[in-house]
Protein backbone atom coordinates (compact mmCIF):
# COMPACT_ATOMS: atom_id res chain seq x y z
CA UNK A 1 0.00 0.00 0.00
CA UNK A 2 0.95 3.42 -0.84
CA UNK A 3 2.52 5.34 2.28
CA UNK A 4 3.40 2.03 3.58
CA UNK A 5 5.63 0.29 1.50
CA UNK A 6 8.04 2.56 0.47
CA UNK A 7 8.72 2.34 4.60
CA UNK A 8 9.51 -0.80 4.67
CA UNK A 9 12.77 -0.70 2.12
CA UNK A 10 15.34 -2.81 3.20
CA UNK A 11 17.86 -0.82 1.35
CA UNK A 12 16.70 1.94 3.06
CA UNK A 13 16.99 0.55 6.63
CA UNK A 14 20.60 -0.52 6.33
CA UNK A 15 21.28 2.72 4.51
CA UNK A 16 20.07 4.43 8.19
CA UNK A 17 20.97 1.50 10.71
CA UNK A 18 25.03 2.25 9.05
CA UNK A 19 24.83 6.40 9.69
CA UNK A 20 23.43 5.60 13.24
CA UNK A 21 26.05 3.03 13.74
CA UNK A 22 28.62 6.15 12.78
CA UNK A 23 26.55 8.76 15.03
CA UNK A 24 26.95 7.20 17.69
CA UNK A 25 29.83 7.69 19.41
CA UNK A 26 28.49 7.44 23.02
CA UNK A 27 26.29 5.32 24.82
CA UNK A 28 22.40 6.70 24.30
CA UNK A 29 19.50 5.55 25.95
CA UNK A 30 16.56 6.87 23.61
CA UNK A 31 12.37 6.24 24.46
CA UNK A 32 10.01 5.63 22.07
CA UNK A 33 6.63 6.63 23.30
CA UNK A 34 3.89 4.92 21.37
CA UNK A 35 3.36 1.33 21.82
CA UNK A 36 2.56 0.94 17.74
CA UNK A 37 6.21 2.14 17.79
CA UNK A 38 7.31 -0.36 19.73
CA UNK A 39 5.49 -2.96 18.46
CA UNK A 40 7.11 -2.03 15.19
CA UNK A 41 10.78 -2.01 16.31
CA UNK A 42 10.34 -5.04 17.59
CA UNK A 43 8.31 -6.94 14.98
CA UNK A 44 11.23 -6.00 12.59
CA UNK A 45 13.83 -6.39 14.91
CA UNK A 46 15.28 -2.64 14.27
CA UNK A 47 16.70 -2.68 17.58
CA UNK A 48 18.94 -5.79 16.50
CA UNK A 49 20.30 -3.88 13.62
CA UNK A 50 21.52 -0.86 16.31
CA UNK A 51 25.07 -0.55 17.44
CA UNK A 52 25.65 -1.56 21.39
CA UNK A 53 25.89 1.97 22.50
CA UNK A 54 22.62 3.02 21.33
CA UNK A 55 19.61 1.52 23.98
CA UNK A 56 15.87 1.56 22.96
CA UNK A 57 13.84 1.96 25.90
CA UNK A 58 10.09 1.22 25.44
CA UNK A 59 7.32 3.94 26.82
CA UNK A 60 4.18 4.01 28.18
CA UNK A 61 2.15 4.94 25.02
CA UNK A 62 -0.47 1.87 25.20
CA UNK A 63 -3.38 3.46 26.50
CA UNK A 64 -4.83 0.07 27.77
CA UNK A 65 -1.61 -0.42 29.36
CA UNK A 66 -2.14 2.37 31.76
CA UNK A 67 -5.70 2.47 32.01
CA UNK A 68 -6.35 1.67 35.87
CA UNK A 69 -8.03 -1.07 37.40
CA UNK A 70 -10.68 0.54 39.63
CA UNK A 71 -11.45 1.95 36.05
CA UNK A 72 -11.76 -1.29 34.35
CA UNK A 73 -13.78 -2.53 37.41
CA UNK A 74 -16.01 0.56 36.96
CA UNK A 75 -16.68 -0.68 33.11
CA UNK A 76 -17.23 -4.12 34.06
CA UNK A 77 -19.74 -3.67 36.89
CA UNK A 78 -21.65 -1.41 34.51
CA UNK A 79 -21.31 -4.49 31.80
CA UNK A 80 -23.17 -7.23 34.51
CA UNK A 81 -25.99 -4.67 34.84
CA UNK A 82 -29.26 -5.55 33.20
CA UNK A 83 -30.17 -3.85 30.40
CA UNK A 84 -26.63 -2.31 29.72
CA UNK A 85 -23.98 -3.08 26.50
CA UNK A 86 -20.56 -1.76 27.55
CA UNK A 87 -18.75 -1.56 23.99
CA UNK A 88 -14.85 -0.54 23.99
CA UNK A 89 -11.88 -1.58 21.91
CA UNK A 90 -10.75 -5.06 21.20
CA UNK A 91 -7.66 -4.52 23.59
CA UNK A 92 -9.63 -3.06 26.15
CA UNK A 93 -11.79 -6.33 26.46
CA UNK A 94 -8.56 -8.75 27.51
CA UNK A 95 -7.06 -6.36 30.38
CA UNK A 96 -7.99 -7.51 33.65
CA UNK A 97 -8.96 -4.95 36.72
CA UNK A 98 -8.34 -6.09 40.18
CA UNK A 99 -10.21 -9.42 39.79
CA UNK A 100 -11.66 -10.22 36.53
CA UNK A 101 -11.47 -8.84 32.62
CA UNK A 102 -14.45 -7.78 30.20
CA UNK A 103 -14.64 -10.47 28.21
CA UNK A 104 -15.02 -12.80 31.64
CA UNK A 105 -17.80 -10.33 32.59
CA UNK A 106 -19.52 -11.15 28.55
CA UNK A 107 -19.18 -14.95 30.18
CA UNK A 108 -20.63 -14.08 32.97
CA UNK A 109 -24.00 -13.25 31.06
CA UNK A 110 -22.35 -9.39 30.60
CA UNK A 111 -23.65 -7.69 27.27
CA UNK A 112 -19.64 -7.01 26.26
CA UNK A 113 -19.49 -5.86 22.69
CA UNK A 114 -16.54 -5.10 20.93
CA UNK A 115 -16.21 -1.90 18.18
CA UNK A 116 -13.98 -0.47 15.98
CA UNK A 117 -14.60 3.06 16.64
CA UNK A 118 -16.57 4.95 19.11
CA UNK A 119 -19.06 6.03 16.22
CA UNK A 120 -19.97 2.44 16.29
CA UNK A 121 -21.38 2.96 19.81
CA UNK A 122 -23.64 5.21 18.87
CA UNK A 123 -24.35 3.07 16.10
CA UNK A 124 -25.51 0.81 18.56
CA UNK A 125 -27.51 2.87 20.42
CA UNK A 126 -29.45 4.42 17.98
CA UNK A 127 -30.77 1.05 16.55
CA UNK A 128 -31.30 -0.23 20.29
CA UNK A 129 -33.35 2.46 22.21
CA UNK A 130 -34.10 -0.05 24.55
CA UNK A 131 -30.70 -0.66 25.94
CA UNK A 132 -28.24 1.63 27.70
CA UNK A 133 -25.00 1.54 25.85
CA UNK A 134 -21.90 3.09 27.64
CA UNK A 135 -18.95 3.62 25.30
CA UNK A 136 -15.66 2.67 27.05
CA UNK A 137 -13.43 5.17 26.11
CA UNK A 138 -9.74 4.85 26.75
CA UNK A 139 -6.72 6.61 24.34
CA UNK A 140 -4.58 9.01 23.63
CA UNK A 141 -4.72 12.39 22.11
CA UNK A 142 -4.81 10.61 18.45
CA UNK A 143 -8.25 8.82 19.62
CA UNK A 144 -9.86 11.49 21.17
CA UNK A 145 -11.48 13.82 18.26
CA UNK A 146 -13.20 10.10 17.40
CA UNK A 147 -14.62 10.03 21.18
CA UNK A 148 -15.61 13.90 21.50
CA UNK A 149 -17.15 13.36 17.91
CA UNK A 150 -19.53 10.35 19.14
CA UNK A 151 -20.79 12.85 22.26
CA UNK A 152 -21.34 15.33 19.71
CA UNK A 153 -23.26 13.41 17.31
CA UNK A 154 -25.58 11.07 20.28
CA UNK A 155 -26.13 14.91 21.45
CA UNK A 156 -27.27 15.97 18.10
CA UNK A 157 -29.78 12.85 17.52
CA UNK A 158 -31.00 13.39 21.03
CA UNK A 159 -29.67 9.50 22.33
CA UNK A 160 -30.35 8.91 26.31
CA UNK A 161 -29.24 6.14 26.38
CA UNK A 162 -25.29 6.74 25.19
CA UNK A 163 -22.95 7.63 27.49
CA UNK A 164 -19.04 7.08 28.57
CA UNK A 165 -16.53 5.58 31.15
CA UNK A 166 -13.73 8.23 30.04
CA UNK A 167 -10.09 7.11 30.76
CA UNK A 168 -8.44 9.56 28.23
CA UNK A 169 -4.72 9.95 29.04
CA UNK A 170 -2.22 12.67 27.76
CA UNK A 171 1.32 12.26 26.32
CA UNK A 172 3.73 15.08 27.10
CA UNK A 173 2.62 14.85 31.03
CA UNK A 174 4.17 11.32 31.20
CA UNK A 175 7.01 12.60 29.31
CA UNK A 176 7.93 14.77 32.26
CA UNK A 177 6.75 12.51 34.75
CA UNK A 178 9.28 10.02 33.02
CA UNK A 179 12.12 12.82 32.91
CA UNK A 180 11.24 14.47 36.22
CA UNK A 181 11.89 10.94 37.66
CA UNK A 182 14.93 10.42 40.17
CA UNK A 183 15.76 7.09 38.35
CA UNK A 184 15.22 8.35 35.06
CA UNK A 185 17.61 6.96 31.96
CA UNK A 186 15.87 8.60 29.16
CA UNK A 187 17.74 11.19 27.29
CA UNK A 188 15.66 11.35 24.10
CA UNK A 189 12.53 10.55 23.32
CA UNK A 190 11.20 9.65 19.67
CA UNK A 191 7.35 11.77 19.97
CA UNK A 192 4.06 9.63 18.94
CA UNK A 193 3.52 10.78 15.94
CA UNK A 194 -0.34 10.53 15.48
CA UNK A 195 -0.76 12.15 18.90
CA UNK A 196 1.52 15.03 17.08
CA UNK A 197 -0.76 14.90 14.21
CA UNK A 198 -4.15 15.53 16.43
CA UNK A 199 -2.08 17.75 19.08
CA UNK A 200 1.06 19.49 17.03
CA UNK A 201 4.36 19.80 18.65
CA UNK A 202 3.96 23.35 20.56
CA UNK A 203 3.61 21.53 23.90
CA UNK A 204 7.45 19.50 23.23
CA UNK A 205 9.28 22.69 23.09
CA UNK A 206 9.18 23.50 26.63
CA UNK A 207 10.14 20.19 27.57
CA UNK A 208 12.77 19.56 25.47
CA UNK A 209 14.45 22.57 26.99
CA UNK A 210 13.79 22.19 30.69
CA UNK A 211 15.43 18.58 30.60
CA UNK A 212 17.83 18.90 27.90
CA UNK A 213 16.42 15.99 26.36
CA UNK A 214 16.23 15.88 22.02
CA UNK A 215 12.20 15.26 21.04
CA UNK A 216 11.77 14.50 17.70
CA UNK A 217 8.03 13.54 15.83
CA UNK A 218 8.58 10.30 14.58
CA UNK A 219 6.41 7.57 12.49
CA UNK A 220 5.72 4.22 12.58
CA UNK A 221 7.48 2.46 9.80
CA UNK A 222 10.78 0.88 9.58
CA UNK A 223 12.33 3.63 7.77
CA UNK A 224 10.29 6.58 9.82
CA UNK A 225 11.69 4.99 13.57
CA UNK A 226 15.32 4.40 12.14
CA UNK A 227 14.85 8.44 10.84
CA UNK A 228 13.66 9.71 13.69
CA UNK A 229 16.19 7.93 16.12
CA UNK A 230 19.37 9.41 13.52
CA UNK A 231 18.00 12.81 14.13
CA UNK A 232 17.19 11.76 17.74
CA UNK A 233 21.32 10.56 17.92
CA UNK A 234 22.92 13.33 16.20
CA UNK A 235 21.43 15.76 18.70
CA UNK A 236 22.24 14.04 21.51
CA UNK A 237 26.15 13.82 20.08
CA UNK A 238 26.01 18.00 19.34
CA UNK A 239 24.88 18.55 22.61
CA UNK A 240 21.14 19.71 21.58
CA UNK A 241 17.89 19.50 22.98
CA UNK A 242 15.48 20.61 20.53
CA UNK A 243 12.48 19.05 18.77
CA UNK A 244 12.32 18.22 15.39
CA UNK A 245 9.54 16.55 12.92
CA UNK A 246 10.53 13.43 11.19
CA UNK A 247 6.97 12.58 10.71
CA UNK A 248 6.41 15.86 8.09
CA UNK A 249 4.08 13.99 5.79
CA UNK A 250 1.46 13.63 8.53
CA UNK A 251 2.33 15.96 11.04
CA UNK A 252 1.87 19.57 11.21
CA UNK A 253 3.24 21.88 13.52
CA UNK A 254 -0.11 23.19 14.94
CA UNK A 255 -1.72 19.66 14.38
CA UNK A 256 -5.20 19.35 13.18
CA UNK A 257 -6.98 22.41 14.20
CA UNK A 258 -10.69 21.07 13.47
CA UNK A 259 -10.01 17.94 15.49
CA UNK A 260 -8.38 19.66 18.37
CA UNK A 261 -11.54 21.94 18.02
CA UNK A 262 -13.56 19.53 18.97
CA UNK A 263 -12.06 17.68 21.63
CA UNK A 264 -11.67 21.19 23.04
CA UNK A 265 -15.43 21.38 22.86
CA UNK A 266 -16.10 17.96 24.81
CA UNK A 267 -13.49 17.60 26.96
CA UNK A 268 -11.42 19.41 29.56
CA UNK A 269 -7.85 18.07 31.35
CA UNK A 270 -7.67 16.69 34.67
CA UNK A 271 -5.67 14.57 36.95
CA UNK A 272 -5.21 11.05 36.26
CA UNK A 273 -4.07 7.93 37.40
CA UNK A 274 -1.96 5.67 35.68
CA UNK A 275 -1.67 1.72 35.88
CA UNK A 276 2.21 1.38 37.09
CA UNK A 277 2.69 5.04 36.96
CA UNK A 278 0.74 6.44 39.75
CA UNK A 279 -1.14 10.11 39.27
CA UNK A 280 0.24 12.34 36.92
CA UNK A 281 -1.09 16.32 37.65
CA UNK A 282 -2.99 17.14 34.01
CA UNK A 283 -2.79 13.99 32.37
CA UNK A 284 -6.28 13.04 31.68
CA UNK A 285 -9.28 14.13 30.09
CA UNK A 286 -12.91 14.22 31.52
CA UNK A 287 -16.07 15.60 30.20
CA UNK A 288 -16.88 19.01 30.51
CA UNK A 289 -19.96 19.45 33.12
CA UNK A 290 -22.13 20.67 29.74
CA UNK A 291 -21.63 17.20 28.92
CA UNK A 292 -22.17 15.55 32.37
CA UNK A 293 -25.72 13.60 30.55
CA UNK A 294 -22.81 11.39 28.94
CA UNK A 295 -21.19 10.63 31.76
CA UNK A 296 -21.58 7.14 32.45
CA UNK A 297 -20.26 6.39 36.19
CA UNK A 298 -22.66 9.66 37.20
CA UNK A 299 -25.29 8.42 35.27
CA UNK A 300 -25.33 4.82 37.30
CA UNK A 301 -24.55 6.72 40.12
CA UNK A 302 -21.45 4.77 40.09
CA UNK A 303 -18.69 5.82 43.18
CA UNK A 304 -14.65 5.24 42.99
CA UNK A 305 -14.25 2.22 43.87
CA UNK A 306 -11.44 1.51 46.20
CA UNK A 307 -7.69 1.50 45.22
CA UNK A 308 -6.79 -2.46 44.26
CA UNK A 309 -3.28 -3.52 45.69
CA UNK A 310 -0.51 -3.73 43.19
CA UNK A 311 -0.15 -7.19 41.91
CA UNK A 312 2.92 -8.94 40.92
CA UNK A 313 3.00 -7.15 37.31
CA UNK A 314 6.04 -5.13 37.24
CA UNK A 315 4.55 -2.77 34.53
CA UNK A 316 5.43 0.34 36.27
CA UNK A 317 9.29 -0.54 35.51
CA UNK A 318 8.73 -1.32 32.00
CA UNK A 319 6.39 1.54 31.08
CA UNK A 320 9.78 3.90 32.32
CA UNK A 321 11.98 2.03 30.69
CA UNK A 322 14.06 0.87 34.10
CA UNK A 323 13.12 -3.07 32.85
CA UNK A 324 12.92 -4.67 30.10
CA UNK A 325 10.46 -7.34 29.77
CA UNK A 326 12.95 -10.49 30.11
CA UNK A 327 14.10 -9.44 33.63
CA UNK A 328 10.66 -9.85 35.01
CA UNK A 329 10.80 -12.79 37.24
CA UNK A 330 7.11 -13.90 35.68
CA UNK A 331 7.75 -13.36 31.89
CA UNK A 332 6.60 -15.99 29.61
CA UNK A 333 5.91 -18.09 33.04
CA UNK A 334 3.42 -17.37 35.26
CA UNK A 335 2.47 -14.53 32.57
CA UNK A 336 1.60 -14.86 28.98
CA UNK A 337 -0.64 -13.52 26.53
CA UNK A 338 -3.07 -16.29 27.45
CA UNK A 339 -2.68 -15.55 30.93
CA UNK A 340 -1.77 -11.59 31.42
CA UNK A 341 -0.46 -10.57 35.04
CA UNK A 342 -0.72 -6.96 34.01
CA UNK A 343 -1.73 -4.93 30.89
CA UNK A 344 1.74 -4.50 28.70
CA UNK A 345 1.64 -8.98 28.05
CA UNK A 346 -1.95 -8.27 26.81
CA UNK A 347 -2.34 -5.73 24.04
CA UNK A 348 -0.52 -6.25 21.34
CA UNK A 349 1.45 -2.76 21.42
CA UNK A 350 2.54 -3.45 25.33
CA UNK A 351 6.43 -4.21 25.33
CA UNK A 352 5.55 -7.86 26.90
CA UNK A 353 3.23 -8.91 24.44
CA UNK A 354 5.75 -7.69 21.60
CA UNK A 355 8.42 -9.52 23.32
CA UNK A 356 6.14 -12.43 24.10
CA UNK A 357 5.10 -12.89 19.98
CA UNK A 358 8.45 -12.22 18.07
CA UNK A 359 11.62 -12.75 20.95
CA UNK A 360 10.67 -15.99 22.96
CA UNK A 361 12.40 -18.38 19.93
CA UNK A 362 15.44 -16.10 19.71
CA UNK A 363 16.07 -15.94 23.07
CA UNK A 364 15.62 -19.85 23.58
CA UNK A 365 17.66 -20.10 20.88
CA UNK A 366 20.69 -17.81 22.27
CA UNK A 367 20.61 -19.83 25.19
CA UNK A 368 20.80 -23.15 23.25
CA UNK B 1 -4.24 1.92 19.85
CA UNK B 2 -2.63 4.64 18.01
CA UNK B 3 -2.53 3.06 14.89
CA UNK B 4 -3.71 5.20 11.81
CA UNK B 5 -3.47 3.77 8.48
CA UNK B 6 -3.58 5.61 5.60
CA UNK B 7 -6.00 5.36 2.44
CA UNK B 8 -7.04 6.60 -1.20
CA UNK B 9 -10.12 9.03 -0.72
CA UNK B 10 -12.31 7.83 -3.73
CA UNK B 11 -15.67 10.17 -2.62
CA UNK B 12 -17.25 12.32 -0.50
CA UNK B 13 -20.65 13.21 1.22
CA UNK B 14 -22.60 15.58 3.28
CA UNK B 15 -22.10 18.97 3.60
CA UNK B 16 -22.32 19.31 7.50
CA UNK B 17 -19.42 19.47 9.35
CA UNK B 18 -19.73 16.94 11.68
CA UNK B 19 -21.36 14.57 9.46
CA UNK B 20 -19.21 14.64 6.33
CA UNK B 21 -18.11 11.46 5.34
CA UNK B 22 -15.93 9.45 2.38
CA UNK B 23 -15.19 6.64 0.24
CA UNK B 24 -11.42 5.13 1.60
CA UNK B 25 -9.77 2.67 -0.29
CA UNK B 26 -6.94 0.76 2.06
CA UNK B 27 -5.55 -1.40 -0.87
CA UNK B 28 -9.06 -2.35 -2.26
CA UNK B 29 -10.63 -2.79 0.64
CA UNK B 30 -13.17 0.12 1.20
CA UNK B 31 -14.73 1.74 3.97
CA UNK B 32 -16.85 4.48 5.19
CA UNK B 33 -14.95 7.80 6.98
CA UNK B 34 -15.57 10.17 8.81
CA UNK B 35 -14.05 13.43 7.38
CA UNK B 36 -15.33 15.53 10.19
CA UNK B 37 -11.50 16.36 11.03
CA UNK B 38 -10.51 16.89 7.68
CA UNK B 39 -12.37 19.14 6.14
CA UNK B 40 -10.37 20.01 3.36
CA UNK B 41 -9.97 16.24 1.82
CA UNK B 42 -10.76 16.45 -1.88
CA UNK B 43 -11.06 12.70 -3.90
CA UNK B 44 -8.11 11.91 -4.81
CA UNK B 45 -5.93 12.63 -1.38
CA UNK B 46 -4.17 10.18 0.89
CA UNK B 47 -5.87 10.26 4.16
CA UNK B 48 -4.87 8.87 7.60
CA UNK B 49 -7.59 6.88 9.40
CA UNK B 50 -7.72 6.16 13.05
CA UNK B 51 -10.88 4.22 14.57
CA UNK B 52 -12.97 5.42 11.78
CA UNK B 53 -12.25 9.26 11.49
CA UNK B 54 -9.75 10.94 8.93
CA UNK B 55 -6.99 12.61 11.68
CA UNK B 56 -4.43 14.30 8.79
CA UNK B 57 -4.32 14.56 4.78
CA UNK B 58 -0.89 12.39 3.59
CA UNK B 59 1.38 15.37 2.23
CA UNK B 60 2.77 13.50 -0.80
CA UNK B 61 5.56 16.46 -1.64
CA UNK B 62 7.11 16.15 2.06
CA UNK B 63 6.80 12.45 1.94
CA UNK B 64 9.06 12.87 -1.99
CA UNK B 65 11.36 15.19 0.28
CA UNK B 66 12.01 12.81 2.99
CA UNK B 67 12.92 10.21 -0.38
CA UNK B 68 15.25 12.54 -1.55
CA UNK B 69 17.16 13.04 1.50
CA UNK B 70 17.60 9.51 2.20
CA UNK B 71 18.28 8.47 -1.39
CA UNK B 72 20.97 10.92 -1.75
CA UNK B 73 22.23 9.82 1.84
CA UNK B 74 22.14 6.21 0.78
CA UNK B 75 24.35 7.73 -2.19
CA UNK B 76 26.50 9.60 0.19
CA UNK B 77 27.34 6.16 2.07
CA UNK B 78 27.93 3.99 -1.32
CA UNK B 79 30.34 6.40 -2.73
CA UNK B 80 31.87 6.50 1.08
CA UNK B 81 32.15 2.49 0.57
CA UNK B 82 33.95 3.06 -2.64
CA UNK B 83 36.17 5.37 -1.95
CA UNK B 84 37.01 3.29 1.22
CA UNK B 85 37.65 -0.16 -0.53
CA UNK B 86 39.26 0.82 -3.83
CA UNK B 87 43.01 0.71 -4.18
CA UNK B 88 44.71 4.07 -3.92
Amino acid sequence: MKFIDEYRDSALVRTLAGAIARTAKRPWTVMEICGGQTHAIVKFGLDELLPPAVTLVHGPGCPVCVTSAEMIDQAIALSLRPGVTLCSFGDMLRVPGSGIDLLTAKARGGDVRMVYSPLDAVRLAREHPGREVVFFAVGFETTAPANAMAVLRARREGLPNFSMVVSHVLVPPAMRAILGSPDNLVQGFLAAGHVCAVMGTGEYGPIAREFGAPIVVTGFEPVDILEGLLRCLRQLEAGRAEVENAYARVVRPEGNKAARAIVGEVFEVVDRDWRGLGSIPGSGLALRQEFADYDAPRRFGLHAPPKAPPGECISGQILRGLKKPFECPAFGTRCTPEHPLGAPMVSSEGACAAYHRYRLRSRSETAA
Amino acid sequence: MCLAVPGKLLSTQGEDPLERSGRVSFGGVIKEVSLACTPEARPGDYVLVHVGVAISIVDAEEAEETFRYLRAMGELEGLGAETATSPP
